[in-house]
C-alpha cells in the first residue's frame, strides 16, 4: 500500500474511532457518572442516525418516489439533523425512564435492550417509515461542495473531531458543576445523596435523557459519514456491546478514558482484521464471528482483573479545590 | 384464535422452562443473567451436533417414533445435552461470576458480565456452525392433527407441552420435598438467614446453576425442535424471559411459569393483528405496562 492509502485508511479509522467516543462519551454520563445501566445504546444510534436522514434528506419525487418511501424529508442543513437527531434521542430516553428509573438498576437495563429491539423492528418492517429494511442511501454530508469527494474524508475527519471536542468540553463542565457532584452522589449512594434533599428520580432521568441525546448525536454523524443506513446495522454488537467494552477499557468516570477507550478498542478492532488476513481460508469466512468473541473475553477481563480501566476515575472535580 | 392459543401454551411452555432458571438465578444470585437465552442456544446446538453427528457415528438409527419428528437419536441427546449446559452454567460461575461476587462486585457489574457472557456464546455458535438457520431434520414434512374447535396441532407439539410440565412437576416436587430443595428456596428467601443456618450456600449456587442450565438446555432443544434453529435464537428469548420472570415476580418459579403462558399466549395473540416478527416487541410492551402498574409482579417476588 502507497503512502496516500494508508493515510486515508487511518483517516478513515479516526473517524469512526471519533464516532464511536462521542457514544462512549454519552454512555459515560449514564453509567460513568450516575451509575445507569443503559444497554438499548444501539436504539440510540439507529433513532439518531434515522432521525438526521430523514431531516437533511429531501423527499424522494419522481421515480425515486416508487422505490424509496420515507415519512418525511425535510432538506434541511446537516446541523439540524444533529440536533433533531439528540431531540428525539432525549424525548425517547425521557420515556424510558419513567417506568424504570424508579426500580432496580436492572430494569433499566432489560427496558432498554427492548427499546433497542423494537426500534430495530420498527424500522425493519415499517416501509412508509424510512424504506424499510433497504434503508436510506445518498444522504448529504456536511459543506460537501468545498471539496473533491475522494478528499471529504479529511473535512469530515475536521467535522467529527470537532464535535468530538465540543461534547467533551460541555460534559466536562457539566460533571464539575454541582449537577455532577449529585448524579455521582447518587451513583455512589442513593440513599444518603436522597438524604440530602436530592430528588433522585428527577436527576437521574436528567442523565439519562444528556446521555442518550449524546449518543443521538454520534447516530447523526455515523449516518452522514457513510451515507447509506439500514437497520441491520443497528445490532447488539455494533450498536451496544462494542460502545460498553470501549468505555470499560478506557476507564468509566473519566471522560478521557471514554476517549480513549474508543481509540483503542476501534484500534485492536480494525487491527485484528489484518492478523486474521493470516489464517486459513476455511476459518477466513467466520473470522468476523472470531473478532467479536476476542472482544467479549477482552471484556470479561477487563471486569474481573482491572474494572478501573486503563485511566480509572479522575479524583480531582472542583477547579476550585486545587 | 382458539388455535393461536394453543401455539401460545406451546411457546410459553418452552418460555418457561428458561424464565424458570432465570427466576432462580435472579433470585438466589440477586443479578440480571442476560446470558439465559443463550444458554437455551447452547443447548440446542449440542443437541443438534449430537443428533446429526456424533450419533452418526455410533450407528444409532435415525427412525422417527410414530408421528413424532424425531426419535431415539434425540432421546439420548436431551440427557446429555442438558448435563452439557449446566457444566457449562457451572463453568461460567466458577470462571466469571464467582470471582466477581468474591471482589464484592455490585449486582450490575455481574449483569455485565453476563452480556459478555451472552455474546461470547452466540460468537462461538457462530464460528462452529454459521449465521443460518438449521434443523434437526431437514425438510421433513410435519402432518398436523385435527382437534376440535377446527386446531392443527402438531404431534410434536403436543409432546412438548407433555414434557415441560413432566419435568416442572419434577422440580416443583424437589424444591418441595428434598433437603436440598428446601435448603435451595431458603437461600433464595433470604441468603444471609440461610447461611447462618449452616446452609452451604455455595453448593446452593452451583446446584442453582446447573438446574437453570439444564432446564435452559431443554427448552432451546425443544424450540428447536418446534421451529429452527438459529444463533441469535436465545436473544429472541430475552425479552419474553425477563417479562415472564418480572410478571411472576422474581425469584417465584410459579409466578416464572404463569407469566411464561402469558407471554406465550399474548405473542402469539399479536401475530393476528401484527406482523409475527413483533413478538419480541409486544413482549416488551406487557413488560413496561408490568413496570408501570405492578413492578412487584402478579404473585410479589422479592425486588
Amino acid at each position: 500500500m502507497e503512502i496516500g492509502g494508508i493515510i486515508a485508511y487511518l483517516v478513515s479509522l479516526i473517524i469512526m474511532a471519533g464516532i464511536y467516543a462521542v457514544f462512549t462519551l454519552g454512555l459515560n454520563i449514564q453509567w460513568g457518572y450516575t451509575g445507569l445501566f443503559n444497554i438499548g445504546i444501539a436504539g440510540f444510534f439507529c433513532i439518531g442516525a434515522y432521525t438526521s436522514a430523514l431531516i437533511t434528506t429531501p423527499m424522494p419525487s419522481g421515480i425515486y418516489a416508487h422505490y424509496v418511501h420515507q415519512i418525511f424529508g425535510l432538506n434541511l442543513p446537516f446541523i439540524f439533523g444533529i440536533i433533531g437527531a439528540a431531540a428525539v434521542c432525549g424525548l425517547i430516553a425521557f420515556f424510558i425512564g419513567i417506568p424504570t428509573l424508579k426500580l432496580r438498576e436492572d430494569y433499566l437495563a432489560i427496558a432498554t435492550i427492548g427499546i433497542a429491539e423494537t426500534i430495530r423492528l420498527i424500522f425493519n418492517n415499517e416501509r412508509w417509515l424510512a424504506n424499510g429494511p433497504r434503508g436510506l442511501m445518498g444522504l448529504p454530508q456536511p459543506l460537501q461542495n468545498l471539496i473533491a469527494a475522494r478528499n471529504y474524508n479529511y473535512l469530515y475527519l475536521v467535522i467529527v473531531l470537532l464535535i468530538l471536542v465540543i461534547v467533551y468540553l460541555a460534559i466536562e463542565r457539566g460533571i464539575r458543576s454541582p449537577w455532577g457532584r449529585v448524579l455521582r452522589a447518587i451513583r455512589e449512594d442513593e440513599v444518603s445523596a436522597a438524604m440530602s434533599g436530592k430528588d433522585i428520580f428527577y436527576f437521574k432521568t436528567q442523565s439519562l435523557i444528556w446521555g442518550s441525546m449524546v449518543m443521538g448525536i454520534g447516530g447523526a454523524l455515523y449516518a452522514h459519514y457513510t451515507k447509506a443506513i439500514s437497520p441491520d446495522v443497528f445490532t447488539p454488537l455494533y450498536g451496544t456491546f462494542i460502545i460498553w467494552v470501549m468505555l470499560m477499557v478506557g476507564g468509566s468516570g473519566n471522560n478521557k478514558g471514554a476517549i480513549l477507550g474508543a481509540f483503542v478498542v476501534w484500534g485492536i478492532w480494525t487491527g485484528t482484521k489484518f492478523v486474521i488476513d493470516l489464517l486459513p481460508t476455511t476459518l477466513k469466512a467466520r473470522a468476523f464471528y472470531i473478532r467479536f468473541f476476542l472482544i467479549g473475553i477482552l471484556l470479561e477481563f477487563i471486569l474481573i482483573h482491572r474494572p478501573q480501566g486503563l485511566l480509572g476515575e479522575e479524583k480531582k472535580i472542583s477547579k476550585m479545590m486545587d | 384464535m382458539a388455535e393461536l392459543f394453543v401455539y401460545g401454551i406451546v411457546l410459553g411452555s418452552i418460555i418457561a422452562l428458561g424464565s424458570i432458571g432465570l427466576t432462580l438465578v435472579f433470585g438466589i444470585l440477586r443479578f440480571a443473567n442476560f446470558a439465559h437465552g443463550d444458554l437455551m442456544t447452547a443447548g440446542a446446538y449440542v443437541a443438534l451436533f449430537l443428533v446429526t453427528r456424533l450419533f452418526n457415528w455410533f450407528g444409532i438409527p435415525d427412525n422417527n417414533f410414530g408421528r413424532l419428528s424425531f426419535g431415539w437419536r434425540m432421546v439420548f441427546a436431551f440427557p446429555i445435552s442438558m448435563m452439557a449446559i449446566a457444566t457449562l452454567a457451572i463453568i461460567l460461575d466458577r470462571l466469571l461470576y464467582r470471582p466477581l461476587r468474591r471482589k464484592k462486585s455490585p449486582s450490575v457489574i455481574l449483569s455485565m458480565a453476563a452480556l459478555g457472557a451472552s455474546f461470547i456464546i452466540q460468537m462461538t455458535v457462530l464460528i462452529l456452525w454459521g449465521a443460518d438457520s438449521l434443523f434437526y431434520k431437514p425438510g421433513i414434512l410435519r402432518p398436523a392433527i385435527m382437534l376440535p374447535l377446527g386446531i392443527k396441532i402438531r404431534p410434536d407439539q403436543i409432546f412438548i407441552v407433555l414434557v415441560v410440565f413432566l419435568s416442572i412437576t419434577v422440580l416443583h416436587l424437589f424444591l418441595k420435598h428434598t433437603r436440598m430443595g428446601k435448603a435451595m428456596r431458603a437461600t433464595a428467601d433470604n441468603p444471609e438467614l440461610a447461611r447462618v443456618t449452616g446452609i452451604d450456600t455455595n453448593r446452593i449456587i452451583l446446584l442453582t446453576w446447573g438446574i437453570g442450565g439444564a432446564m435452559a438446555a431443554m427448552g432451546g432443544i425443544l424450540y428447536g425442535i418446534d421451529v429452527q434453529l438459529h444463533p441469535g435464537m436465545g436473544w429472541g428469548f430475552l425479552l419474553p424471559l425477563f417479562a415472564a420472570t418480572i410478571l411472576g415476580g422474581i425469584g417465584n418459579m410459579y409466578g416464572a411459569l404463569i407469566g411464561a403462558l402469558v407471554m406465550g399466549v399474548v405473542q402469539q395473540l399479536s401475530t393476528a393483528y401484527l406482523l409475527p416478527t413483533y413478538k419480541p416487541a409486544v413482549a416488551f410492551i406487557i413488560m413496561i405496562l408490568i413496570l408501570l402498574i405492578r413492578p412487584q409482579g402478579i404473585f410479589g417476588g422479592r425486588l
